[in-house]
């Protein structure tokens, strides 16, 4: 898998919550082999930081550039580059893993289906692979979103709190992942307060206050 | 990696959609019940006469009609909502609105068609005469997928509250008065055997404007919901 040059750019960002102050004047760049460590305590913004560097959430002022390029104005470019994991894992109670897989690739990447019975093998979901996904575990669920993520071929992950509900070879297993990703060139931000041993690419720490 | 077209893209959302739709029959069949059931209840409160059932069936099927469309719309976003998949839709390489407009499609083939489907059924309660059945069965055709249409942007502007059922209504009801009218007129018409092309095609182009305007609408207020 090769993975093309690229940047990720945050200028100027600021959003406020009623008349709380979430982040103000905050940049930030980020380039190949390189993964953004967004840390900070629990209500300090690290979930709006994401989804605005995702592009669901409006910065109230400032922008983010992919590629020297507003995201909002070079939307699909952006999307086609870029997966993002919140935290609600977008899988569809009635469905099973593999046909929420299949489905979100329906709408992504064509290529995609040998990549995920590999992701299913990976993150260790071919037991649970024909239950509904009601029905699984909450940590089951994390696997299965994170299944999606290791399928895409996009340059950057943007993973919000991966390591929620997961085992501690669940969290091995997301490093181990995250690493890979970007050694072999890829982008990363993730959304975690504590340590985490991402062992390639440099680390660009980010905290929110 | 190669992204799928437009066409493909909503053919797999549809049939989804649809597969969805049909393992939770129950949720599907409720609209579906309440049709039934107020149309059933307005000859229990006024009168059995024929001749009053006559003059107030096909006002009564349209009325019954708009208020179980109303009470379908609470399912069409809200689960994609909750479960985060509207999310990733909105992160998707697809328009939006197309995506929108397909998972419309989709809610009033569930939702929508078996109603058009059971309404000669409830015309025959109302002594309807037969040859008003087609244009009524028509202009429900016409009318029903505008009501979702109009309907859909009602729910992308609640989706992101916890209850918006009563607040959809009064945002949609008071938009969908121009189809209750024109609709209960076309089969007013056709029961007196007049020409009822001119409310017919009213509803045509009410149901052309809300397929046209509705779905970027409606993407722009999910849009908003999900900030």
């Amino acid at each position: 898998m090769s993975i093309s040059e690229a940047s990720l750019q945050g200028r100027g960002l600021s959003l406020w919550r009623g008349d709380r102050c979430l982040f103000q004047n905050l940049g930030f760049e980020l380039t190949n082999s390189q993964w953004l460590h967004v840390s900070g305590g629990n209500g300090s913004g690290k979930t709006t930081l994401l989804r605005v560097l995702a592009g669901l959430t409006m910065p109230e002022s400032g922008d983010v550039y992919w590629d020297d390029k507003r995201i909002s104005r070079s939307r699909f470019e952006y999307h086609r580059s870029m997966i993002y994991m919140g935290h609600l894992e977008g899988l569809k109670g009635d469905m099973n893993p593999e046909e929420n897989l299949r489905f979100h690739y329906q709408l992504r990447d064509k290529q995609a289906g040998e990549r995920i019975e590999m992701a299913i093998e990976r993150l260790g979901l071919q037991r649970c692979r024909s239950l509904p996904c009601r029905s699984l575990s909450a940590g089951q669920r994390r696997r299965a979103a994170l299944a999606r993520v290791l399928v895409s071929s996009a340059t950057l992950w943007i993973l919000d709190e991966p390591f929620a509900n997961l085992d501690v070879k669940g969290r091995e297993l997301v490093e181990e992942l995250v690493s890979e990703h970007v050694e072999q060139g890829g982008m990363a931000i993730l959304a975690a307060h504590h340590e985490m041993h991402i062992n390639g690419g440099t680390r660009v720490p980010l905290e929110l206050s | 990696m190669q992204t799928p077209g437009m066409l493909d893209a909503g053919w797999s959302l549809l049939v989804r959609d649809i597969k969805l739709g049909y393992r939770r029959i129950g949720e599907l069949a409720n609209p579906l019940v309440f049709f039934l059931v107020v149309a059933t209840l307005f000859p229990l409160a006024t009168s059995p006469e024929k001749e009053l059932l006559m003059e107030i069936g096909p006002g009564i099927v349209w009325v019954a009609a708009l208020l179980s469309s109303v009470l379908a719309l609470d399912t069409l976003y809200r689960s994609d909502m909750d479960d985060g998949t509207m999310e990733q839709m909105a992160l998707s390489p697809q328009p939006l609105a197309w995506l929108l407009l397909v998972k419309t499609v989709a809610h009033w083939l569930v939702s929508g068609l078996p109603l058009v489907i059971l309404a000669p059924l409830v015309a025959q309660a109302f002594f309807l005469p037969a040859e008003a059945g087609p244009t009524m069965v028509a202009s429900l055709a016409l009318g029903t997928p505008t009501l979702s249409l109009i309907g859909s942007i009602g729910a992308a502007l609640t989706a992101g509250l916890r209850r918006g059922g009563a607040l959809v209504a009064m945002l949609v009801l008071p938009l969908s008065m121009p189809i209750l009218i024109f609709g209960a007129r076309a089969t007013d018409l056709a029961m007196d055997g007049l020409d009822v092309t001119g409310p017919l095609n009213l509803l045509a182009a009410i149901m052309f404007l809300a397929l046209s305007l509705g779905p970027i609408a409606a993407a722009a207020a999910i849009r908003v919901s999900l900030d």
